[in-house]
């Protein structure tokens, strides 16, 4: 367990719902090694989105330990944990979450300034959107490019402050078959070429015969971990 | 995220949003520049008030018959034997001078033209006191005064009504309640004052208004009583030696004073609480609606927080912290505050101007005076209202948890 990138024990999520208490995780326990993409499926109501959220930092396990390239993270303050998912996770949305009025650049930018990073931001984000094919785009905004190339921004945003970990949650959802199987291209030969861990949460078959494993959940369990 | 780009992206987000954020900026524009100009206006007002009592020279006491603040039974009038006791080196060393006047109504008229006037009865040391100055011809002078003669020094608004002119009419003869008196000076223009106009009176020789013009019951009854003390740092000791002065001629009981002393402090004192609670009265007034502009600022930012619930979720995924989107929201609601506080100060500048030209236009002359400080303060207290007002929605942006924002529709 110790090379595990991702290594979680007993993670259980409670929601109280009025009166009554939903389960949505009830102890799961999950290792991802470094450098592996792997999908989450399972049908709706199964948990995954829950432990996308618990993976990416963004939600507190009610129960449980989550380490993340080694740090505990399951007991950090809020505050603590933005800075994690600053400088550990990248996001990747199915509807791409873009600032609607900045530039692909300043897009990609966000992260860095969150990061509190001055120097070489520039160049360092020109080379983020070169890396996902987007050099000629730089200036455009959202609304001037397609979908496609919005989530290519979005893949550069998350690649930016070189994060341990990718969580993508429905990456290809939005996208017609053509553009999402580039987008899956793109993912896979990031994780390539520069060994980035990739974890993306689908429904979609097509998406998850592309990576390595695939974690099934069912009523907050892992069902197969194959 | 430095402050510059915090300021940048408020910017691009307020210009995403023109109209809205101009009418928003518009309630901080119209509070603030109604405060600069309500201000502006008192501060004018009690400039001119007061410039105008300053006027009448520093070193000066009035002494009127009766009390103000006390209701005394059978005042003895002042009389002209009052004054010249108050003329005694050792009871009264801080006295300069006195002088005695009688005052009355009177019709002046010369030729076809005629106006009721007030008509003052001096000795020739008043002229000097109250700095009355000539636009042509001579004071009244002792020999006037010791030979009754008929000889009028005519004020200003009297001359110009009557001549229409306020020069050459010197050797004139006018005729007041009948009487021809010859025209031996003008006096030049003072303007307003508090106490009636300074224009609007003639001067003549103290006996002959005494023996002609002013019957009083009692012939050697006077109505005001000038006194000048020796400097202006003597203004209260004079004021004290002449009260216990006519204490004791005039054997008043304790704390009933049948006169009252007043020196051009005690006018100024008087004019400046009463136009200084009109300043702070009209400026309240003002900072209402710069609350209610304060308000339309929370407002607004309220409407924009929940609007962009998805996008704090996303900046807080990653890696905004708490006090990123705080910072964010109240630099947005302090610019739209200090923007509308810029504009509003030229506004308010602007409407000074121009009630300044009204006033002028309906011949009150008075300067409305934009000072220093509430330029300050408006500007500090519109940024104020915007901090304000904004922390409560900036906060709640804050506190917003990322997993329920990013799946806000």
């Amino acid at each position: 367990m110790s090379d595990c990138i991702i290594s979680a024990q007993g993670l259980k999520k409670i929601y109280q719902m009025g009166e009554v208490q939903v389960n949505a995780l009830a102890g799961v326990d999950i290792c991802v090694q470094r450098g592996e993409v792997i999908a989450i499926m399972g049908p709706s109501g199964s948990g995954k989105s829950t432990l996308m959220n618990m993976l990416g930092c963004l939600d507190h396990p009610t129960e449980g330990e989550y380490y993340l390239d080694g740090e505990l993270v399951s007991n950090l303050r809020d505050d603590q944990l933005a800075v994690i998912r600053n400088r550990k996770v990248g996001f990747i949305f199915q509807n791409f979450n873009l600032l609607p009025r900045q530039t692909a650049m300043s897009n990609v930018e966000l992260p860095m300034r969150y990061a509190g990073i001055r120097q070489d931001r520039r160049s360092k984000a020109i080379e983020a959107l070169k890396l996902v094919g987007l050099e000629d785009r730089m200036e455009h905004k959202p609304a001037e490019l397609s979908g496609g190339q919005q989530q290519r921004v979005a893949i550069a945003r998350s690649l930016v402050n070189d994060p341990a970990i990718i969580m993508a949650d429905e990456p290809t959802g939005n996208l017609d078959s053509k553009s999402g199987k580039e987008i899956m291209e793109l993912l896979l030969r990031l994780n390539r070429e520069q060994g980035t861990t990739i974890i993306i949460v689908t429904h979609d078959s097509n998406v998850s015969s592309h990576t390595q494993r695939i974690i099934r959940l069912k009523d907050g369990l892992v069902e197969v971990a194959a | 995220m430095n402050l510059w780009q915090a300021i940048i992206e408020a910017l691009e987000s307020l210009t995403s949003n023109k109209l809205r954020s101009g009418l928003t900026i518009l309630g901080i524009v119209i509070g603030v520049a109604a405060v600069i100009a309500m201000l502006a206006v008192g501060q004018g007002a009690q400039d001119s008030i007061t410039g105008s009592i300053s006027g009448i020279g520093t070193n000066l006491l009035f002494v009127f018959e009766g009390n103000t603040s006390v209701d005394v039974r059978n005042p003895k009038p002042i009389t002209i034997s009052d004054s010249q006791a108050l003329l005694d080196v050792f009871q009264a060393p801080s006295v300069e001078d006195v002088s005695a006047a009688i005052t009355g109504q009177a019709e002046v008229v010369f030729g076809s033209e005629q106006k009721n006037t007030s008509v003052i009865g001096i000795t020739p040391n008043y002229q000097t006191m109250r700095s009355l100055e000539l636009v042509e011809g001579s004071y009244i002078t002792e020999e006037n005064v010791y030979g009754n003669a008929s000889v009028v020094v005519l004020g200003n608004d009297v001359v110009i009504k009557l001549f229409g002119r306020d020069e050459g009419v010197v050797g004139e003869t006018v005729r007041i309640d009948g009487s021809p008196f010859r025209v031996i000076g003008v006096l030049t223009k003072k303007g307003g004052s508090s106490f009636g106009s300074q224009d609007d009176l003639v001067l003549v020789p103290f006996t002959t208004a005494q023996a002609r013009l002013i019957r009083n019951s009692n012939r050697d009854e006077i109505d005001l009583l000038l006194v000048q003390a020796t400097s202006a740092d003597t203004v209260l000791s004079a004021s004290d030696e002449v009260s216990q002065i006519l204490r004791t001629r005039h054997r008043t009981r304790l704390g009933e004073d049948d006169f009252s002393v007043f020196s051009q402090q005690d006018f100024v004192a008087t004019a400046q609480s009463i136009t200084g609670v009109l300043t702070i009265f009209l400026g309240g007034i003002a900072a209402i609606s710069l609350l209610v502009g304060g308000i339309g600022i929370m407002n607004i930012m309220l409407v924009s927080v929940t609007e962009r619930t998805r996008e704090i979720g996303l900046r807080k995924a990653l890696g905004a912290r708490r006090k990123d989107i705080l910072i964010q929201f109240l630099t947005e609601s302090s610019l739209l505050s200090m923007i509308g506080g810029f504009v509003g100060i030229a506004f308010g500048f602007l409407i000074a101007i121009i009630v300044g030209r009204i006033a002028q236009a309906s011949g009150t002359p008075f300067t409305p005076n934009v000072s220093l400080n509430s330029v300050l303060m408006a500007t500090i207290f519109s940024t104020a209202v915007g901090l304000f007002f904004g922390i409560y929605p900036a906060n709640r942006a804050a506190a917003l948890e990322p997993v329920e924002a990013l799946r806000y529709e």
